[in-house]
This record gives C-alpha cells, sequence and structure tokens, in this order.
C-alpha cells in the first residue's frame, strides 16, 4: 500500500485514539502478527495469564506506534536489505579499527588527543540517511554526534585523523547507497 | 579438538571485550573534559558488547538462547548511539564548551 503523499495536510495529531483506516491496516496485522509471533518464540512459556500478558503488550505496542504515526512514514520496519549487511559488516570494521586508535590514545603516557568540532554535509534531508549517519558516526569510538541541523551534523572527534576521515566523506557515501534498494 | 577450537576462540573474544570495557573507563578517567570522556567510554558501548556478545554467542552455540543474545547486541547498538546523542546535545545546550586544539574554535 502506497503511504499517503506528503502534500496532503495531516490532521494534528491529539490525544485521543486516532485510527486512520486507510494506509495502515495491513501493515497493522503484519506487525501483530510478527509481535505475537516474536512474543510466542521467545518466551517459551505457553500458560494462559502469560499469553494474555503478550497480547496485552502486543496491542499496547501497536496503539502505541499508531499513536505515533509511525506507519505514515515512508520508512517500513520490516524493509531489509543485504546492502543494509553489507554497511553493518563495514561498519564493524571502522569499530574496530578506530576503537584500537582510542584504546591506543587511552594508553599512551601522554594521552595525544587532538579534539576538534567539525560540520559535515549529511548526504541529503532524508531521516533514515540523518539517524544512519548520525547514530553511525557516534557508534564508532572517536566521534560523536553532537547535533544534526539543516541537513549539517556538528561532529566532535577525540583526534585530528578521526576528523580528517569524516571530512573525507566515506562513511556519508556508504550510507546513501543503503536506501536505494527500497 | 572442534569442540576445543570455539572454546578457545570463545575466551579470546570475552578476554578482549573485558579488557576494552577496562581501557574504556581507564580513559573516561583520564580524558580532560565530557566530550572527550564520552569518546572513551563509546569503546565501551560499542566494541565492547560485540565481542563479549560474540564470545557468549560461541558458548550458546545454536539455540534460541543465541537468537535472544543477537537481539540484545541490536538493541545495544541501536540505543547507545542514541543515549550518547542525547548526553552530547544536552551538553551542547546547557553551553558547555570543548576544549580544542588551536585550529578550530567553533
Amino acid at each position: 500500500m502506497p503511504p499517503l503523499p506528503d502534500a496532503q495536510p495531516r490532521p494534528e495529531p491529539t490525544l485521543a485514539m486516532n485510527f486512520e483506516r486507510t494506509p495502515t491496516l495491513a501493515r497493522t496485522v503484519s506487525l501483530s502478527l510478527l509481535l505475537a509471533a516474536t512474543w510466542l518464540v521467545w518466551s517459551g512459556l505457553y500458560k494462559p495469564l502469560l499469553l494474555a500478558l503478550g497480547a496485552f503488550s502486543c496491542a499496547i505496542t501497536i496503539m502505541l506506534i499508531r499513536r505515533m504515526r509511525f506507519f505514515d512514514e515512508e520508512t517500513y520496519p520490516l524493509h531489509f536489505s543485504w546492502r543494509l549487511v553489507r554497511f553493518w559488516l563495514w561498519l564493524g570494521k571502522e569499530i574496530w579499527s578506530s576503537s584500537i586508535e582510542v584504546a591506543r590514545v587511552v594508553l599512551h603516557p601522554n594521552l595525544p588527543i587532538s579534539p576538534r568540532t567539525i560540520t559535515i554535509e549529511s548526504p541529503s534531508r532524508h531521516n533514515f540517511d540523518q539517524v544512519m549517519l548520525g547514530n553511525s558516526i557516534t557508534l564508532t569510538p572517536g566521534t560523536l554526534t553532537l547535533d544534526v541541523y539543516d541537513g549539517k551534523l556538528k561532529v566532535h572527534t577525540l583526534t585530528d585523523e578521526g576528523a580528517k576521515a569524516l571530512l573525507s566523506g566515506e562513511m556519508a557515501s556508504k550510507v546513501t547507497t543503503l536506501r536505494r534498494s527500497s | 579438538m572442534f569442540e576445543l577450537i570455539v572454546q578457545i576462540l570463545s575466551w579470546v573474544l570475552l578476554i578482549t571485550g573485558s579488557a576494552f570495557v577496562v581501557i574504556g573507563g581507564i580513559g573516561a578517567l583520564r580524558m580532560p573534559d565530557l566530550y572527550t570522556r564520552m569518546h572513551a567510554a563509546s569503546v565501551t558501548d560499542s566494541l565492547a558488547p560485540i565481542l563479549i556478545i560474540g564470545g557468549l554467542l560461541l558458548q550458546a552455540g545454536f539455540t534460541l538462547f543465541s537468537v535472544k543474545l543477537i537481539a540484545i547486541l541490536l538493541f545495544l547498538l541501536l540505543s547507545g548511539p542514541t543515549a550518547s546523542n542525547a548526553l552530547a546535545s544536552a551538553a551542547l545546550l546547557s553551553g558547555y564548551r570543548a576544549q580544542h586544539s588551536e585550529e578550530d574554535k567553533t
């Protein structure tokens, strides 16, 4: 089902339950099934009380998600692609090498830090790209996203080398390739 | 024989992960200001859980425990940066300035 086009003005979210019928029914059902399956597999106990609690948790989760209007966005939580796995492997490698670097700095008797705050351009204004890039930067030791605004990311780095690596834009270009498959 | 290799690998991962936790702690003590302390602590946040849960996965083998461990790792890796981000932007908003080397004072 296609998401609502952005041009239509969305009604203001209210505190009252606001169930829209149009785009979310199939997604609600599939997410409910996924949640229920997850609960059943992970609890491994099939007593009536636990099953009821599970059903209750799933219902609450669905209600919260619908109120957050999560389904209206173009990002659907069940999207999955092998590019993401490749990106994670690359990110793992980055985390490994920069952890070694930070550990070396920490254990060095002179503590050779050269902290900088730099601003890098996000590859796009798309929420997914910005979140992915910001979180990947924070996840990599030695670099820390301070702020995201106007498609720019303010990043604090522990060393000058870390800042230069980010300014080269390798991570940003990796992030942009992620969304193309969806 | 295979069992022994898995055990050795598992313990190598567990001990390396623990070492990175300790290094993160040492770094958090040695660094001069909040942001640099967070850099040191992020070793504990990112690489250490990957290594430790990797080691535990080798101990668990192909069981339901492994699925749960992978889920725990995934949640840690998603929530860790989010928490760091909240902390960093709270510090930034409250006017905490980073200590910089000379070249760029922003």
